[in-house]
C-alpha cells in the first residue's frame, strides 16, 4: 500500500491549488449551458469575484490541460499525455475548493471518445474542437418507446436515397435535445441483418428539416428530456460513423464512459458534508438534528458507505496505473452502488428536515435551495437511466459473476 | 501510488487460504465444532503456526515479522474465508501490540519473542472496556483485579490473559492463578472459543503505558475491530462464490436457477456491496500504521459497515442455497455464524458507530 503519488505530483497539486484559489467564485454569465450544479456537487450561485462564459471557462481549462488532456492539439484538446492520477488531482482539488469543472454533457463525454476511436479524419476535424469548447452542444438518440433496456431492437429506420440518409422513426428521453445542435444518433439501415448487426451511429444536425422536438418533463418538473420525431430527415451519407451495421459497437464502445461519470465520488462526498453541516445547524424543539441518535445513527450509516466508495474508488485508480492489479468486479459496480449511494443520502438529508424537506421550488423556509428534494428524485432518475440497475445486475452476475444468462424466449406470442 | 494488498500479501493470504481449502473441509470443522477431534485441532493449529501467522506483527528487534496491520488483515481474510478454527484476532493481534505499545522494556523482552515461538498463548478480554454488563467489570487496585471478564477470545489454550478496565487499563493475569475460575461460553459461532474469566485477587500485571496514555486502548481496539471486519469480509467472500457455484449447477424447472434473475440479482447484489469492502478495510489498516488521524474513525466505520455488509450477505447467500443452505450437512451455517459473532465482537455496528459520530464530535 503506497498512497502518495510522488514528489511531480505533488508539484501539480499545488499547481492546480494555485489556480483554484486565483478562480475560487467564479461564475458564469448566462450564455450557460444548463448544467444542474448540485450534480457536479460545486455551487456556483455565491456572488463572484469572475464572471466567464461557459465556452471562456472551457478555453481556460484546456489551455491548463486540466480537461481535454489527452485529447490532440490538431482537434482543439491540450495534447498531453492520458494521465489517470493528475485526473484525479484535478478533480479532487476542484471539488475541494468548489470550482466548478469542465462542461459535461453527451458531446463532451460520449461522442469526443466515440470519434476519437472510430471517426473518420473529417469528423474529427469537423465536430471535436467545437464540442470541446462549448460551441456544439450534442444530444443522444438511443433509446425509443419500445426499445428500452433492449436497446438494440431499436426500429428507427435509415435508408440510403441517392447518396444521402433518409431517416423516419422516433427517439425519447433524448436529454438537452432543445439546446443542441448536432445529434448522435443510433438508426436500423439493415433490416435483414440480425438485430445487433443492422444498426449504423449517425451524426444528424438537429435543424435538418422533419425533426420535431417535443419537450418531455421529468419528476422534477426542473429538468427535462424531450422526445425527438424524424420524418423523412435528409442527411448526407458521409454523417455515418464507421460502417453501415457497426453502429452497436460504436456504441457500446464508450457507453462505459457515461455509466462510470454518474456517480463521481467526489461529488457524494461534498454532498455529505453539506448534509452534516445542516444537521449540526438546524434544530427540533431546540436540539440539533445532529443530536437526535436516530438521525444521527442513519448519517453514520451513510457516512460508512461513503467513506467504503471513497476508497474503492482509490482501488480503482490504482488498478489502472498498476497493470495486473486485480479488481474483478470493481468497475462494473459502479453505476449501480453509487446511484444507490446518493440517492440515499439525498433521502435521508429530505428525513431529517421532515416538512421542511418537502419544501421546493422557491418556497419559504427552503434549505439548500430545494436541492435535497430535486437531487433525490434526479438520481432516481439516474438509477433508472444508463441501463437500469436491474440491467446493471444482470450484468454483473453474468459478466462478472459468470452466471449463466436467461434462456431466450423463443415465440412471443 | 499503489492501493491494494502487496504482493506478499496476496500471497501470505493465499498460503492461508490454500492450507485451510486442503486440510479443512466442512466435515472437519464439524468434528472440530463438536470438540470430537482434539488431535485434528491440534493439527490445523500448528498447521498455521508454521505459516507465521503468529509472528507476523512482533517487531523484527523481538524475533518477529515487523509486518504491518494490512499483512495481519491479509491473513485474516483467508482465516475467515475458510472459517479457519484457530485464535488469531486476540492471541496474535490484540496480544502483540498491546504488549509492543504499552509493555515495559522487560514486559517485551519477556512475552514478545514467546508470541513468535508460540510457547506462550493469550486469551483476550476487553469487553469491560468496550461495554460492560451490568454484572461484569473489572476492578484494579493494589496490583490485584477483581470482578468478572466477559467474552474472553483465543483463551482456549491461553497461558495469559490480557484484560482491561473500563478505564483503559491494560493488564495480564497469569492463566494458572488460583484466583481464575474460567467457565467456557458456548457461542453459535462453535469455531472460536469463547470464555468467562472471573478473578478473585489475582495478580495483574499491568502494561505500564496504557496507565499513563489511554489512547493505546484505543488503538488495541482498533486493531481487533479491523481484524474481526476482515474476518468477516472474508467469510462474505466465501459465502458468494459458494452461492454463485450452487446456483450454476442446481436446476430447477429444466433450469439451472442461476439463470433466473431473481437468483442473479441477489448475487449481484451481494457481490457489489461488499466489493468496495475490500478498499475500506485496506485502507483502515493502512491508516492504522500510517495515517494516525483518521486511523479511528475508519477503524469504526470499517467495523460497522462490513458487519452490515456481511450480515446481508450471509442471509442472501443461504436463500440461494434453499433448503440445503439451513441444513448442517452442507454447513454454510460455519460462514453465517462467523459473521454473526464477528459483527458483535468488540462492540455492534450500532455502538460502533456512535463511538464514530463521537470521534467527529458530532454528539454533544
Amino acid at each position: 500500500m503506497d498512497l502518495n503519488y510522488g514528489a511531480e505530483y505533488e508539484d501539480f497539486r499545488k499547481e492546480v491549488q494555485a489556480f483554484c484559489k486565483e478562480y475560487q467564485g467564479v461564475s458564469f454569465k448566462s450564455d450557460s449551458n444548463v448544467v444542474a450544479d448540485t450534480l457536479s456537487g460545486s455551487s456556483t450561485t455565491k456572488k463572484s469575484k469572475k464572471e466567464v462564459t461557459r465556452s471562456e471557462w472551457q478555453q481556460i481549462l484546456i489551455e491548463k490541460g486540466y480537461i481535454a488532456r489527452a485529447i490532440p492539439k490538431e482537434y482543439g484538446g491540450y495534447g498531453g499525455e492520458t494521465d489517470i492520477i493528475k485526473s484525479r488531482i484535478i478533480a479532487t482539488e476542484f471539488s475541494k475548493a468548489k470550482v466548478p469543472g469542465g462542461m459535461g454533457g453527451q458531446g463532451i463525454d460520449m461522442l469526443v471518445p466515440t470519434l476519437l476511436e472510430w471517426g473518420s479524419e473529417e469528423q474529427k476535424q469537423k465536430y471535436i474542437r467545437p464540442t470541446l469548447h462549448g460551441e456544439m452542444i450534442w444530444c443522444q438518440g438511443y433509446s425509443e418507446p419500445n426499445a428500452g433496456s433492449d436497446l438494440a431492437s431499436l426500429q428507427t429506420k435509415g435508408e440510403l436515397i441517392d447518396g444521402n440518409w433518409v431517416i423516419n422513426g422516433q427517439k425519447i428521453w433524448t436529454s438537452t435535445a432543445q439546446y443542441s445542435q448536432m445529434m448522435f444518433c443510433l438508426v436500423r439501415t439493415e433490416p435483414q441483418a440480425p438485430k445487433h448487426s443492422g444498426i449504423s451511429f449517425i451524426l444528424i444536425p438537429m435543424d435538418t428539416p422533419g425533426i420535431e422536438i417535443r419537450p418531455l418533463v421529468d419528476m422534477t418538473l426542473k429538468a427535462g428530456f424531450n422526445e425527438v420525431f424524424f420524418d423523412d430527415v435528409t442527411v448526407p451519407e458521409e454523417n455515418i460513423v464507421a460502417k453501415r451495421g457497426e453502429g452497436w459497437s460504436v456504441a457500446n464502445s464508450v457507453l462505459g464512459h457515461e455509466r462510470g461519470s454518474l456517480a463521481d465520488p467526489n461529488a457524494t462526498m461534498n454532498r455529505l458534508n453539506t448534509l452534516i453541516n445542516m444537521m449540526k445547524e438546524q434544530t427540533i424543539d431546540g436540539r440539533r438534528l445532529i443530536d437526535i441518535p436516530s438521525y444521527r445513527d442513519r448519517l453514520m450509516q451513510v457516512q460508512g458507505k461513503v467513506m467504503a466508495s471513497q476508497a474503492h474508488s482509490l482501488r480503482l485508480l490504482s488498478s489502472k496505473i498498476n497493470p495486473g492489479q486485480n479488481v474483478k468486479l470493481g468497475g462494473m459496480i459502479q453505476k449501480l452502488v453509487g446511484t444507490e449511494l446518493r440517492h440515499e443520502l439525498e433521502g435521508l438529508a429530505i428525513d431529517v428536515l421532515g416538512e421542511i424537506g418537502t419544501l421546493y421550488e422557491d418556497s419559504p423556509y427552503l434549505k439548500e435551495d430545494g436541492s435535497f428534494q430535486f437531487t433525490y428524485m434526479y438520481f432516481l432518475g439516474l438509477i433508472i437511466g444508463g441501463g437500469t440497475n436491474q440491467i446493471q445486475k444482470n450484468i454483473i452476475s453474468e459478466r462478472g459473476l459468470g452466471m449463466p444468462k436467461e434462456p431466450k424466449v423463443t415465440e412471443a406470442s | 501510488m499503489f492501493f491494494g494488498l502487496s504482493e506478499e500479501q496476496e500471497q501470505f493470504q493465499d498460503y492461508v487460504k490454500k492450507f485451510l481449502a486442503d486440510n479443512v473441509t466442512v466435515d472437519e470443522i464439524r468434528k472440530i465444532a463438536n470438540g470430537e477431534d482434539e488431535a485434528l485441532a491440534k493439527e490445523i493449529y500448528s498447521g498455521l503456526i508454521n505459516l507465521g501467522i503468529n509472528a507476523l506483527l512482533v517487531p523484527e528487534e523481538h524475533g518477529g515479522l515487523g509486518a504491518d496491520l494490512l499483512s495481519a488483515v491479509a491473513v485474516a481474510q483467508g482465516l475467515g474465508s475458510g472459517v479457519g478454527p484457530i485464535p488469531f484476532a486476540g492471541a496474535y493481534v490484540m496480544a502483540p501490540i498491546a504488549i509492543n505499545l504499552a509493555g515495559s522494556d522487560e514486559q517485551k523482552a519477556k512475552y514478545l519473542p514467546q508470541i513468535v515461538s508460540n510457547e506462550t498463548k493469550f486469551g483476550v478480554g476487553l469487553s469491560e472496556y468496550v461495554a460492560a454488563r451490568e454484572d461484569a467489570g473489572i476492578d484494579l487496585s493494589g496490583g490485584k483485579a477483581n470482578g468478572k471478564a466477559l467474552f474472553v477470545i483465543d483463551g482456549d489454550e491461553a497461558d495469559y490473559f490480557l484484560l482491561a478496565n473500563k478505564g483503559g487499563v491494560l493488564f495480564l493475569v497469569d492463566a494458572k492463578d488460583k484466583g481464575i475460575e474460567i467457565t467456557k461460553l458456548t457461542s453459535v459461532d462453535k469455531t472460536r472459543s469463547y470464555l468467562e474469566l472471573n478473578l478473585k485477587n489475582v495478580a495483574a500485571e499491568i502494561l505500564p503505558g496504557s496507565e499513563s496514555n489511554p489512547e493505546i486502548a484505543k488503538k488495541v481496539l482498533d486493531a481487533g475491530r479491523i481484524i474481526f471486519a476482515a474476518d468477516s469480509l472474508g467469510a462474505s467472500e466465501s459465502m458468494i462464490e459458494k452461492a454463485v457455484s450452487y446456483a450454476k449447477e442446481r436446476k430447477q424447472f429444466n433450469r439451472v436457477i442461476g439463470s433466473f434473475q431473481a437468483v442473479k440479482h441477489m448475487c449481484a447484489e451481494m457481490a457489489s456491496d461488499l466489493e468496495p469492502c475490500y478498499a475500506m478495510l485496506w485502507q483502515a489498516a493502512h491508516s492504522f500504521d500510517h495515517e494516525p488521524d483518521e486511523a479511528r474513525l475508519q477503524a469504526c466505520q470499517a467495523k460497522s459497515h462490513i458487519s452490515e455488509v456481511a450480515k446481508m450477505v450471509s442471509k442472501k447467500a443461504t436463500e440461494v442455497h434453499g433448503g440445503m443452505g439451513f441444513t448442517d450437512l452442507l454447513g454454510l451455517h460455519y460462514w453465517f455464524k462467523r459473521i454473526g459473532l464477528n459483527r458483535q465482537l468488540l462492540g455492534g455496528p450500532e455502538l460502533i458507530r456512535e463511538e464514530a459520530a463521537e470521534i467527529q464530535g458530532f454528539n454533544q
